[in-house]
């Protein structure tokens, strides 16, 4: 096997337990270990490390005067160097593969959040505009909700085609809210993304299901930014 | 369609395009226009990735290798299609998007008479390879290999040829498989040409066009072209990824013409290009002098007991300390090359606590480490080309294409795997390479003598004899 991130071969271990259960391993050691995860205190609501509880920018959304759509978002990661290198070729570049970088500990983390919330959740990932996905050929959210063991659905639609990456803080807060709902939904759901940054566009999305009658919106991204 | 566009414009597209193998997205045309050139033929989509029952092959890099190819699900063909991981950083080369190929009108480049603004003068040798180059791109010959030792003054050498193609009206490409090389080049051929339009291309580069009759570029632009050039120069032939990256040697010879001429230049052959020589396969000529005619600077062998043990330790040895403080020259600028990135920060601060214990720096700005991934590299580097910094702890990444002109050099576990033959060789060609300080110590300090090291010392006493300074 060649490691998906540095090219290198990886040399399998031979153990009882890989003899009796081969694991096909995606990334080399060393890479593995420049992958870590969100550990430590977190803030209860939007996962960024915290020791506080809830984090400035939670403070901030609670005390909004329309209600927070988003009842709590869990990520995998934090964001730095090595994460942004990996992102930019997989979504930017669209090199489809790099994803299954994150499939095993991705569901690990899901199967961890989903202990504390109850169960009978749907997964609706994140859409991406006509033109992106063509230009594109994968939607990155979609591509993180297939590795998830629970009903997904694609009710979600985006319509137009802003960036959200190129905007600055204030200018995500005043954007409209660009999305749709293709068909209504009255289960709780679990929203997929691959980045929380500033957790607008995610709360975009949450305000349309809320309205369309679902009791409770979650998300579970794979970074914290 | 195609007449609305005016001649200028047409121009220049021809120039974009031509000797090109494009992806739709790279060829600055509106869908209509674009749909026209397609009619009339002047765009031939030819197929991205070309699938036998065993291999896939990506018809813009040539990789044949299975892992380096990848699949994704298309949904509006509701069926898997391939695409190539290597050359993903230039945009996806996926099968179900061709890439065009320019077959109008070729491109009419321009014949410049005496383009060469350099007023400088050559040493006979150089004197000698120049004309050798001068006549080989003239009478087309396949190709030539031009081994000059470190600082024997490479790029003067190829103004003569550069410009007897340029009266030909042909077009040029001066290839480096490092980006730091390329930086440095443009400035000098730029200067030595300066009526020429000249574009280098890089990755992060702000110039995209390649339309120019001069190109400097870094050799995985190259994947792009396509029988383009008449002229190839590839400078630091030797250097990685070059020599280990096959796409890379598939790249440079495609885009050349087939009647074109390929010059490789190199400093440290390797074994593949000297056995060549050996059998004169390949055409070529040699300069074992550097410009200023002083010999190079013969490296030492210095051995530390428990260099491995220290190093972890995050101290350095003893002789290191002795020699850093006993240097004949102290006005000299200090390169420390280690072996791995990590080791770097941390000798780097011990080095400062010795320097300053002794008196022989006064400020910690004065010291300072670098790597491959340092943000901050090139400011650094050309910090200490200002003279600004007095020591820089570095990896191989500073070992070619640099020139400082007044540094002492050491490396501290010579030993280690990263440091091969020519990278020792090339890293000692660093020290004494300006007229007015022709030496420099070169010290290897290790815990073992390696087969490179010897090698590497042997080498430049060899180019030392061959250039008639000793016997």
């Amino acid at each position: 096997m060649t490691c998906l991130l540095c090219e290198k071969n990886i040399l399998p271990e031979v153990t009882w337990r890989t003899a009796l259960y081969p694991e096909a391993k995606v990334i080399c050691d060393a890479c593995n270990e420049l992958l870590v995860a969100i550990d430590g205190p977190r803030c209860t609501r939007c996962s960024r490390s915290s020791t506080k509880g809830n984090c400035l920018d939670c403070i901030h959304w609670e005390k909004t005067p329309s209600k927070d759509s988003l009842a709590r978002n869990y990520s995998v990661y934090p964001y730095n160097n090595f994460m942004q290198e990996i992102i930019t070729k997989w979504k930017y570049q669209g090199d489809y593969e790099l994803g299954n970088v994150f499939k095993k500990t991705f569901r690990i983390h899901f199967k961890r959040m989903i202990k504390t919330t109850s169960k009978a959740y749907v997964a609706v990932p994140i859409p991406l505009s006509e033109e992106r996905q063509e230009e594109r050929g994968f939607n990155q959210a979609a591509m993180l909700a297939e590795f998830l063991p629970i009903p997904k659905a694609n009710y979600l639609e985006r319509i137009g085609s802003e960036k959200q990456a190129k905007k600055s803080k204030e200018e995500r807060m005043k954007s409209a809210n660009p999305f749709r709902l293709k068909k209504s939904l009255n289960k709780p759901v679990i929203l997929v993304d691959d980045i929380y940054t500033t957790g607008m566009t995610l709360r975009h999305a949450a305000r349309v299901l809320l309205e369309q009658g679902c009791p409770n919106v979650i998300s579970f991204t794979l970074i914290r930014s | 369609m195609i007449e609305k566009l005016t001649t200028s414009l047409y121009l220049e597209l021809v120039k974009r395009c031509e000797g090109k193998l494009l992806l739709r997205k790279e060829i600055p045309l509106d869908e209509d226009l674009f749909h026209a050139f397609l009619g009339q033929n002047i765009f031939t989509p030819i197929s991205s990735i070309i699938k036998t029952p065993f291999i896939k092959i990506c018809r813009r890099c040539g990789n044949r290798k299975k892992s380096q190819f990848s699949n994704m699900y298309d949904f509006n063909k509701k069926r898997l299609i391939a695409y190539c991981r290597n050359c993903i950083q230039m945009g996806r080369v996926i099968e179900t998007e061709p890439l065009y190929r320019w077959n109008g009108e070729p491109a009419c480049w321009q014949k410049h008479e005496s383009a060469c603004t350099w007023e400088g003068q050559l040493t006979d040798a150089q004197t000698k390879a120049s004309e050798t180059i001068r006549d080989a791109i003239l009478q087309q010959e396949s190709a030539l290999l031009v081994w000059a030792v470190c600082g024997s003054g490479k790029t003067e050498m190829l103004f003569a040829g550069i410009e007897g193609a340029l009266r030909q009206g042909m077009r040029i490409c001066l290839a480096t498989p490092r980006v730091d090389v390329v930086r440095e080049l443009l400035p000098r051929i730029q200067e030595a040409f300066s009526t020429i339009p000249i574009q280098a291309l890089y990755g992060g580069s702000e110039e995209k066009r390649g339309s120019s009759q001069i190109i400097i570029a870094s050799t995985h632009q190259l994947l792009r072209f396509e029988h383009a050039f008449d002229v190839v120069i590839i400078d630091e032939l030797d250097a990685f990824p070059y020599h280990a990256d096959t796409s890379l040697a598939f790249a440079t010879e495609r885009a050349l013409k087939t009647s074109g001429t390929m010059i490789y230049l190199t400093a440290t052959p390797r074994r593949k290009e000297r056995r060549k020589l050996q059998w004169n396969q390949l055409k070529h000529v040699f300069v074992p002098t550097r410009y200023h005619g002083y010999p190079l600077p013969v490296p030492q062998m210095c051995m530390c007991f428990s260099l491995h043990k220290q190093l972890q330790e995050g101290t350095v040895p003893r002789a290191f300390i002795r020699w850093l403080c006993q240097r004949e020259n102290k006005q000299r600028q200090l390169l420390i090359f280690l072996p791995t990135i990590s080791l770097t920060e941390k000798v780097a601060s011990q080095i400062y606590t010795i320097l300053f214990n002794h008196k022989i720096i006064k400020d910690a700005s004065e010291i300072t480490s670098v790597h491959a991934s340092d943000p901050e590299r090139e400011r650094k580097i050309s910090q200490f080309r200002n003279k600004r910094l007095l020591v820089l702890v570095t990896t191989t990444i500073l070992e070619r294409g640099v020139t400082f002109p007044s540094v002492d050099v050491a490396i501290i576990d010579a030993g280690h795997s990263v440091f091969d033959e020519a990278a020792l060789v090339q890293i000692a060609g660093r020290a004494g390479r300006s007229a007015e300080d022709p030496d420099g110590e070169v010290v290897f300090f290790h815990d073992g003598k390696t087969n490179a090291m010897v090698r590497a010392i042997r080498f430049i006493k060899r180019m030392n004899r061959l250039g008639g300074y000793t016997r």
